[in-house]
């Protein structure tokens, strides 16, 4: 990938003292490229665009025909909308749905990091019995779509009380994000050599300080990716969120955003606005990590 | 310092690989003692079990008096150098060499003295103030070895130190690691599966395989007179020619009909091959005298000697190592001849040596 970026570069200012032949070459791909990549952009962008271009006009230019591009009047009133409450004061439910978002993610994705680098670490570390049957029982259960599961999942939490309670949410995105995160986090202890947490041991640390002071650090870019991905993950599930809660107060923000669609109208208005505050938060948290999820995804390729 | 003693160590992992089947070892106090063998052999298990890195089975270690089954690698007293030198990346080389002796908490001045002597004997100075990655192989290799002895151990323990270093940066560091040993006389137990270095660094030399012994005994020893059929195909490059032999008349002939000197107190009715080194052996005129007619198959010209393959009639092409004064081309017409002193001799079933 990394390769194809860098072409895609370095394709652009072509050298003069270049072979006739291959600079056209070079000048008949580029031009393709760019044609392709616009032509791309356009496709996977637009929406969005019209995402936040709807959330930023008035009910009016939204059912405009034809669709009104840019000479709309601005209007902040559908973000006021999603976290205000539209009866006068205090917060909207979609607030308390975005808040149940973070709570859910952010929590679930701890625990699943909490769980799943030890227990890398471990399976990279230590002989264990049986370990590529236990790492493939442990890769199986992400063999089907979660969704398979809802009902079971749902029978048993009826049973221990975890319908419409944050908590079951938790579990479950913990649950799936556990395996994934033993699997991706093995690949980078396996990269971290084991000599360090040998050297420290002789030097007179137990294993796990060795661990904790020594392998730990090396591998938070690792972590961080394998967060980044957890955290998508859980932010965006919808299935089970809409399965296993019902109120408002614990409802997270996919099914409450898809909520506002179903009524006699849609204020498509709140919808876009919605959606574009529900993106923000993980395209954010992915930026100021994208150093070690660029380190963390290519960290295979680089020899120790 | 102290000598190592491994009694009856038996390493077997929980999915059920066996990495040591027996190992006894008796390392004196400051002997510089190297295990040999191909990978697999569990020389590295060993060396680690010895370590506290890995709990063997069963079977004891005791380091100078001291039962260590049970202690953690860090009370051992115990210093290891690891083939990927394991220097952490993130310390300047003043503070990889501290690292060790902050961690026993040892005073600030003492930490800086130790820290300048061990820089000093492995020539450090300049580097103090670098990080690993500013460091070339030899010389995070170097750092490797002074982290070790700021120490002061009762033992150095060596994981294939040299193994990713090129060719002649090895045989520097293999005589600077030889002259370091002897200065500080400490015990070193040096694990490798290169039999150059094993043979000029070891006081003695323990070669192992397939989780067990096969032989203990100085450089010499175990060159002249392999204690098995495993040894005797594993030291010495060209390997020993192996050659099926009959007593006959108080002689012992190979096939071709190729003259041995017999060593004393032969078995009879069994069969045995005679372990005959390149250098015993002798290329000549052919209708030389005790010679048999041969053939040479090719010739490898090394500058200072040359290596015969030569097909005398036997079951396998023998190797003959001779002066490169004397030369003939392939497929010439020759004769082969033995001119060393007995052989080691073994027995094919038992595999091991029986004169």
């Amino acid at each position: 990938m990394a390769v194809s970026v860098n072409e895609a570069v370095s394709a652009g200012p072509v050298p003069d003292h270049a072979p006739p032949a291959r600079r056209r070459g070079f000048r008949g791909r580029s031009v393709l490229e760019v044609a392709l990549l616009t032509a791309l952009a356009v496709v996977m962008l637009f929406p969005v665009l019209w995402m936040i271009e709807t959330s930023i006009k008035e009910n009016r230019d939204v059912y405009a025909v034809p669709a009104k591009f840019f000479d709309f009047k601005v209007t902040l009133d559908h973000y006021r909308d999603v976290f205000v409450s539209s009866g006068g004061g205090g917060r909207s439910t979609l607030s308390v749905a975005f808040l149940n978002s973070v709570l859910v993610a952010g929590v679930s994705t701890v625990l699943a990091t909490l769980l799943g680098v030890p227990a890398a670490w471990a399976y990279s570390r230590f002989s264990v019995k049986a370990k590529k049957d236990q790492l493939f029982f442990i890769l199986s259960t992400r063999f089907m779509p979660p969704v398979v599961v809802v009902i079971p999942i749902f029978l048993m939490y009826r049973q221990v009380g975890l319908i419409d309670h944050p908590l079951g949410l938790i579990l479950i995105y913990t649950a799936f994000n556990v395996p994934f995160t033993i699997w991706m986090m093995k690949g980078f202890v396996d990269e971290v050599p084991a000599e360090y947490e040998d050297a420290a041991m002789l030097d007179g640390y137990t294993r796990l300080q060795a661990f904790r002071k020594f392998t730990l650090p090396l591998l938070v870019p690792g972590i961080a990716a394998t967060a980044v991905f957890a955290l998508i993950f859980s932010w965006n599930e919808f299935v089970f969120a809409i399965f296993l809660t019902s109120s408002d107060n614990v409802r997270t923000a996919p099914p409450a955003i898809a909520g506002l669609i179903g009524g006699t109208t849609v204020d498509w208005g709140l919808v876009a606005a919605s959606s574009v505050v529900f993106a923000l938060p993980v395209l954010i948290f992915a930026y100021l990590v994208r150093k070690h999820l660029v380190a963390g995804v290519t960290l295979g390729a680089v020899r120790r | 310092m102290a000598g190592i003693e491994v009694t009856a160590l038996h390493k077997r992992y929980p999915d059920g690989t066996v990495a040591v089947e027996h190992v006894d070892l008796s390392i004196a106090d400051g002997e510089l003692f190297v295990m040999l063998g191909p990978s697999g052999c569990g020389k590295t298990t060993t060396l680690r079990a010895i370590a506290g890195l890995e709990r063997q089975t069963t079977g004891d270690i005791r380091i100078g008096p001291t039962l260590v089954n049970d202690l953690p690698p860090a009370e051992r007293d115990i210093a290891m150098v690891f083939q990927f030198y394991a220097l952490y990346p993130h310390l300047r080389t003043r503070d990889n060499l501290a690292f060790p002796l902050r961690a026993e908490g040892l005073p600030k001045a003492e930490v800086r003295d130790r820290v300048e002597e061990a820089a000093r004997l492995m020539r450090l100075e300049p580097l103090l103030n670098r990080r690993p990655r500013q460091l070339s192989g030899g010389e995070q290799q170097r750092v490797a070895l002074a982290r070790a002895l700021v120490r002061r151990p009762r033992a150095f323990l060596m994981d294939e130190p040299l193994t990713n270093l090129d060719a002649e940066l090895r045989a520097d560091m293999r005589t600077e690691i030889k002259h370091l040993q002897g200065q500080l006389g400490t015990t070193m137990v040096y694990v490798t599966h290169d039999q150059v270095e094993a043979m000029s660094l070891g006081h003695r030399i323990a070669i192992l395989n397939k989780g067990r012994v096969e032989q203990i005994g100085t450089p010499l020893e175990v060159y002249n007179r392999p204690a098995s059929l495993f040894c005797a195909a594993f030291i010495g490059s060209p390997p020993m020619n192996l050659i099926e032999v009959e007593v006959a008349d108080g002689e012992l002939r190979g096939q071709g009909g190729l003259a041995l000197t017999p060593p004393p107190g032969l078995p009879r009715d069994r069969r045995l091959v005679a372990g005959v080194r390149p250098e015993a052996l002798e290329v000549a005129e052919p209708g030389a005298e005790r010679s048999v007619p041969a053939r040479v198959v090719s010739a490898e010209w090394l500058g200072d000697e040359v290596i015969y393959v030569v097909d005398h009639g036997g079951q396998r092409d023998v190797r003959v190592r001779m002066p490169s004064t004397v030369r003939f081309d392939a497929d010439a017409k020759v004769g082969l001849r033995h001119t060393g002193v007995a052989p080691a001799v073994y027995d094919v079933s038992t595999e091991e040596l029986v004169a």
